[in-house]
């Protein structure tokens, strides 16, 4: 059966689709169900793509019409933003999904957790099973491999990074905000999601100070603190509307007398600036800018940009490795209807095969047919291994679409090139010759 | 068999080298294969050292340049401590050229072939020579830290962008770390020189250069731990004086070599 992937992104898609096509994963997991019916399905659902993963009879349709229905996108209005892929395909535009390689910030960490959600919630069998499991790998063995994932995105995230550099771990680190407005607030936000405590917020409005502060659990303060809470605190984030200084190079001096050496990390995010450039030629305080945050930003969006590269080669590579476990799959039906053929012809050598034979591994009287099968390994193994490695070199390089062998039709998707078949087949009709009294 | 345990050791420190510097300019699989260069080297020197103990008739690594293999392989054994996090593959690229370097100085100078006769006892030897190799080793690995915080701490200071990215222990750490492999290794110091010294009031032989120098780097390090601890000492400073420390250790470890034990 056909994997099939029936999608919308941000490549293509305004936010105004793709918000109405968004997915919440409930209800991703009912429409997962109710796709599945026949077969398999996952619906993976994010703010930047809705996509439904298919496997069974008239899956691209079906997939299509769902879509249709929650978009609420008419029929050519649909397809000029919709993308269809297919098998191996579809399998690569996922790896390279959970790698983060399709993502607005190539590398993000977000997605893989999102695929695996949609996977939980999906309805899966063999076929998805095996796909999300591998992609889920990838985009693992991606952020491992490579430096996609290091280099910070945004400018909270920039400025947590430096901070980690000259900290480590941010957990016992204090902060200190210098003005409440929404850009100290996103700041504060980001530094306490990775572990730091803000410890106090100064601003003009101390009612306004203390409010935000009540929210992170610090405490409110005026302006004119700013210099004596210096010494208890590690980073000190600013973003005052101030026309002048907050904190000039003497104060910072000042307090630093009291830190024993440890370290005094600045963040500047006000235009005009808060903080005097010149505490950074003190020796143990880092001061950075707004300009500073954004170079690093881009910087490092270079650098993924960079790494981006080595990921499709890994991607590439979890592709090829599901492309051939999908192709393998087109035997199973071969090798099943092989055993049933081979178990209906071992009565008819029932007498001969009981006679001393070179292929048959003991010399006991064998009673049943199904004896006979287990007690001969070539009959139990040889053949059906080199049906799957002969189907592989076929599915390979094909241009004709079925192969019969030994009386048993072998169904080959993209056909075969026969003279390239010639010598696989010569090669593997050898390997089936048996010995003349255990022929069947 | 001791030469080829020592090439195939110094391959594996040298190709570890070569690794970590391909790995500095572009993190990867360059790094994984420089940390398994450095344990398998390290396994090698190990071989290397018991093959050499025992064949040795008495302690094996008396002469300058058997201690010196000995140094080499305590400071591999110190580095592979915490050296295979990814974080800290910036110290082996300081660490494992030296230890490479190293390696071929004391085969150069006998330091892999049949271990010298001593005077002295076995016992005198292993508490003298072990601890003041085991703390010299760790000294080193010290001033590698500081020099890496004091490159750390430019880069962070220069505020060039693509300098403020990538994969370095942060200075917090790398201070830490230094301050406690001191504080681990100056106890080991100090009893090596006392075993030294008591067997030196025994023979009423007079203190050499050697002993000088090794009196300094016990002072200098002595202080580090004193004004790191009591007067607050950090960053910068900290960092100069370990290297100054580390000074001592280099003439101690390379240029006084005349025949101490023999």
């Amino acid at each position: 059966m056909t994997l099939t992937l029936v999608g919308l992104s941000h490549r293509g898609t305004p936010v105004a689709v793709r918000e109405r096509a968004f997915v919440p994963l409930p209800q991703a997991a009912e429409l997962a169900a109710a796709l599945a019916e026949q077969g398999e399905a996952v619906c993976l659902s994010t703010c930047n793509r809705t996509e439904l993963y298919v496997v069974g009879e008239d899956a691209d349709r079906r997939a299509l019409a769902v879509l249709e229905s929650i978009s609420g996108l008419a029929g050519d209005e649909l397809r000029a933003v919709v993308y269809r892929l297919a098998d191996e395909a579809a399998a690569l535009h996922l790896f390279r999904v959970a790698a983060g390689l399709d993502s607005l910030v190539p590398g993000e960490g977000e997605i893989l957790g999102q695929v695996r959600s949609a996977f939980d919630a999906g309805a899966t069998g063999p076929v998805l099973d095996r796909l999300f499991r591998q992609a889920l790998h990838a985009g693992k063995k991606v952020r491992a491999e490579t430096a996609i994932a290091e280099s910070p995105a945004s400018v909270s995230s920039a400025a947590a990074a430096l901070a980690r550099q000259v900290f480590g771990r941010l957990d016992e680190c204090r902060v200190l905000l210098v003005g409440a407005g929404h850009v100290a607030e996103l700041a504060a936000r980001s530094l306490a999601a990775r572990g730091a405590s803000i410890a106090f917020v100064a601003n003009r409005s101390p009612q306004r100070a203390a409010d935000l502060a009540s929210a992170f659990g610090g405490e409110g303060t005026g302006l004119d603190r700013v210099p004596a809470v210096l010494g208890e605190v590690d980073v000190v984030v600013s973003s005052t509307g101030a026309p002048g200084w907050v904190l000039r190079h003497d104060e910072v001096e000042a307090a630093l007398d009291g830190r024993k050496g440890r370290p005094l990390f600045l963040i500047d995010l006000a235009v005009p600036r808060d903080l005097d450039p010149a505490i950074h030629e003190l020796g143990a305080c880092y001061l950075y800018d707004i300009d500073d945050l954004e170079s690093v930003v881009a910087a490092g969006l270079a650098g993924r940009r960079r790494e981006a590269a080595r990921a499709e080669g890994i991607v590439a590579g979890e592709a090829e490795r599901f492309r051939e476990w999908h192709a393998s799959r087109d035997v199973v039906p071969e090798i099943a209807s092989l055993r049933t053929g081979a178990s209906c012809a071992v009565p008819s050598t029932y007498g001969l095969i009981s006679r001393p034979c070179p292929c048959v591994t003991s010399l006991r009287p064998v009673s049943r047919p199904a004896l006979v099968m287990r007690e001969t390994p070539w009959f139990r193994a040889h053949p059906i291994q080199m049906l799957f490695s002969f189907l592989r070199e076929i599915v390979r390089d094909t241009l004709i679409p079925h192969v019969s062998l030994f009386g048993l039709k072998f169904s080959v998707r993209n056909g075969i090139s026969t003279s390239k078949l010639h010598p696989v087949l010569v090669r593997c009709t050898r390997s089936f010759q048996m010995p003349s009294h255990c022929r069947f | 068999m001791a030469e080829y345990l020592f090439g195939f050791a110094f391959l594996a420190y040298a190709g570890a080298a070569i690794a970590y510097a391909v790995d500095a300019r572009r993190p990867g699989p360059a790094g994984r294969a420089a940390t398994w260069g450095v344990r398998l080297g390290w396994l090698l020197q190990t071989a290397l050292l018991v093959e050499e103990a025992a064949r040795a008739d008495g302690f094996p690594w008396s002469t300058w340049a058997g201690s010196l293999n000995l140094f080499v392989w305590l400071v591999v054994s110190v580095y592979l401590v915490w050296g295979c996090r990814t974080r800290y593959r910036l110290l082996g690229l300081a660490v494992m050229p030296v230890a490479a370097g190293l390696l071929v100085l004391a085969r150069l100078g006998g330091g892999i072939g049949e271990g010298g006769t001593s005077g002295y006892s076995n016992t005198f030897l292993i508490v003298h020579v072990g601890l003041l190799s085991f703390a010299f080793a760790a000294f080193t690995l010290a001033a590698a830290l500081s020099g890496l915080y004091l490159w750390q701490e430019r880069r962070l200071k220069s505020r060039r962008p693509a300098a403020l990215l990538g994969r370095a222990p942060s200075l917090l750490t790398l201070e830490t770390l230094t301050s406690r492999t001191i504080a681990v290794a100056l106890p080991a110091l100090t009893a090596g020189i006392v075993a030294g010294l008591v067997r030196l009031r025994d023979q009423g032989a007079s203190v050499d250069a050697l002993m000088a120098v090794t009196f300094g780097t016990w002072a200098v390090y002595g202080s580090y731990l004193v004004l790191r601890y009591e007067a607050g000492w950090h960053g910068r400073r900290a960092a100069y004086l370990a290297l100054v420390g580390f000074a001592f250790v280099v003439v101690a470890r390379l240029g006084l070599q005349v025949g101490h034990f023999s």
